[in-house]
């Protein structure tokens, strides 16, 4: 059976070069960074040259403005309470889109928690966050704003110049999660405007196990984790060095092939969405359609009166590996809070898959693709009620509405006693 | 192939791959169909009852790999029954028949069984003199 990985916005294969890179910093260089020996001092460089790596990838100012956390989680769990506690006496607001990263959005909530207050700026039905409504959320109090660059569910690419330019002009420092753009598209933090950039090299075929956080040295950041003095006091805690070393290796890959790779999964994407578009009916592309408004990785959908997980398992059956957003393969049987924020349809939320191309695609496994899920869509909607149902006219197309029947929102509610939430 | 890692339990995912009973039933006796308000599946069961049994049932789900399976399984337990055996069927018997659930899929199970109980009232509604045997076989029905 043919195997397909479509989940590269979860996980990429290390890059071989980065593996040899690392293998030494197990077993002959393994000494820590802190010590003053020739064992730390060795890895000490290993660190400085990691870092002049990642400095390099998103075109930073110094190596000094690089931290090493352990993942993207870390990272922004470090922007978000580390700005938010060093500034505590500037004032308590903060600023983010409606479609942030769970780190950030979890961040944010633990901080409400203890009486900071927060303002979420609504993003349009494509997923773009609105500008002025940005602008005017800022206040003297607000002492961050964050704004990811490419979204992680749905691949929209946010306004983050313009974004940088509203928050310079009110003197408040912008934080950038790039985990779902860094190694794929460029990065210029002095573009941006950025006075914070996260992103996790095991999204561009680095290790798991580092993250990494740009802070621009003029933004005040307070560590969050409490030990030793590594990473200039604003991360405790030993170097994970095989690690970084690899994922200096995967940044300085990423950085020299860029454009190439970016180009290559282009071409997958729009053959991608070309086929399962004019192959199956009543079929949706959320977020902006392929070109520079969207990530060239991604692709999510919604087809209609299936339901997404089952999709997932049968797409794993056939070799392909995808991800989904729909209530039933989370645990909180919430479906995805980006497609609640765009307003899509509780029942096509549902019937969610999130495709993530990766530079070992080829157009055959596209086709594949195609082909399979051409089947399983088929197989699905043959046991959906919903179908037969819209079939026979009770219930109508959200995607393509023919005026006939209820909205399968409405008949859900019928059935089920009251409304999906 | 025994390297293949699977979400559920191979009954559950036997039960995904390959349902029993699904589809609907022609002059259907009783039909039930019932919504999750927690995560949005939908589930329809179609009975066949003859002399107080259920000769057939048949489901249509939309939903999760666990309602599907919750379902076929459900027509396959369900057959046979007699209405007043059939009005006590409870979810443990889906649960307990795939093997086991993740904790968080328990509702589908409960969900295949409300499709059945709303078939069954449904076949009741259309049969109003057996609406006293089955209301003393399960008094929340009456």
């Amino acid at each position: 059976m043919r195997q397909v990985y479509l989940d590269h916005q979860s996980a990429t294969p290390l890059l071989p070069e980065a593996f040899e890179a690392m293998r030494p910093y197990f077993t002959e260089f393994y000494g820590n960074a802190s010590s003053l020996h020739q064992h730390g001092l060795r890895v000490r460089d290993a660190l400085k040259k990691a870092r002049q790596q990642m400095a390099a990838l998103i075109n930073a100012e110094s190596e000094e403005e690089i931290f090493f956390t352990s993942d993207g989680t870390e990272s922004s769990n470090l922007a978000i309470k580390g700005v938010a506690y060093a500034n505590e006496r500037k004032g308590k607001h903060l600023v983010i889109s409606a479609t942030e990263h769970p780190s950030v959005v979890n961040s944010v909530e633990f901080l409400e928690k203890q009486g900071w207050t927060c303002t979420r700026v609504p993003v349009d039905p494509e997923g773009r966050v609105d500008l002025k409504a940005l602008e005017a959320a800022l206040t003297p109090q607000t002492v961050l704003v964050a704004l990811h660059h490419v979204n992680h569910d749905i691949g929209t690419i946010q306004p983050v110049v313009e974004a940088g330019r509203i928050c310079a002009k009110a003197g408040i420092p912008l934080y950038v999660d790039c985990e779902a753009s860094a190694g794929w598209l460029p990065i210029d933090v002095r573009q941006f405007g950025a006075a914070l950039v996260s992103f996790s090299p095991h999204r561009f075929y680095g290790p798991k196990g580092v993250g990494v956080l740009y802070r621009n040295k003029r933004a005040r950041i307070v560590s969050i984790l409490h030990g030793g003095v590594q990473e200039g006091g604003r991360r405790a805690g030993t170097e994970n060095i095989p690690a970084i070393v690899g994922a200096g290796v995967a940044a300085e890959v990423a950085l020299s092939t860029l454009n190439e790779r970016r180009a290559h999964v282009a071409v997958l994407q729009e053959r991608l969405w070309k086929g399962l578009s004019t192959r199956i009916p009543y079929i949706k592309l959320n977020g902006p359609v392929p070109g520079p408004d969207r990530s060239p990785l991604n692709i999510n959908i919604s087809t209609e009166f299936i339901e997404g997980e089952g999709q997932l398992l049968l797409c794993d059956m056939n070799g392909i590996a995808v991800a989904s957003g729909s209530s039933c393969v989370s645990k909180s049987l919430k479906i995805s809070h980006v497609l609640s924020a765009i307003g899509l349809d509780h029942a096509l939320a549902q019937g969610n898959l999130i495709l993530t191309l990766g530079k070992d695609n080829m157009a055959e496994d596209m086709d594949y693709t195609v082909e399979t899920f051409v089947r399983i869509v088929e197989k699905l909607r043959g046991m959906s009620p919903m179908w037969d149902e819209f079939e026979r006219g009770v219930i109508d197309s959200v995607i393509a509405p023919r005026g006939i029947g209820k909205s399968f929102s409405e008949h859900a509610a019928a059935v089920s006693g009251k409304a999906a939430h | 192939m025994s390297d293949t890692y699977t979400l559920y339990n191979p009954t559950v995912m036997d039960h995904f791959m390959n349902p029993r009973n699904m589809g609907d039933l022609k002059d259907a006796d009783g039909i039930g169909e019932v919504g999750a308000a927690a995560c949005g599946d939908i589930m329809k069961i179609s009975l066949k009852i003859k002399d107080g049994k259920i000769e057939d049932a048949r489901f249509k789900t939309f939903g999760c790999g666990s309602a599907i399976a919750s379902s076929s399984m459900a027509t396959e337990l369900i057959k046979g029954r007699t209405i007043e055996e059939a009005m006590s069927f409870s979810n443990q018997e889906v649960v307990s028949a795939l093997g086991g659930l993740p904790p968080v899929k328990i509702h589908c199970s409960v969900l295949a069984e409300e499709a059945l109980k709303a078939a069954l009232e449904d076949y009741v509604k259309r049969h109003p003199e057996l609406a006293e045997r089955v209301a003393a076989a399960e008094p929340a029905l009456a």
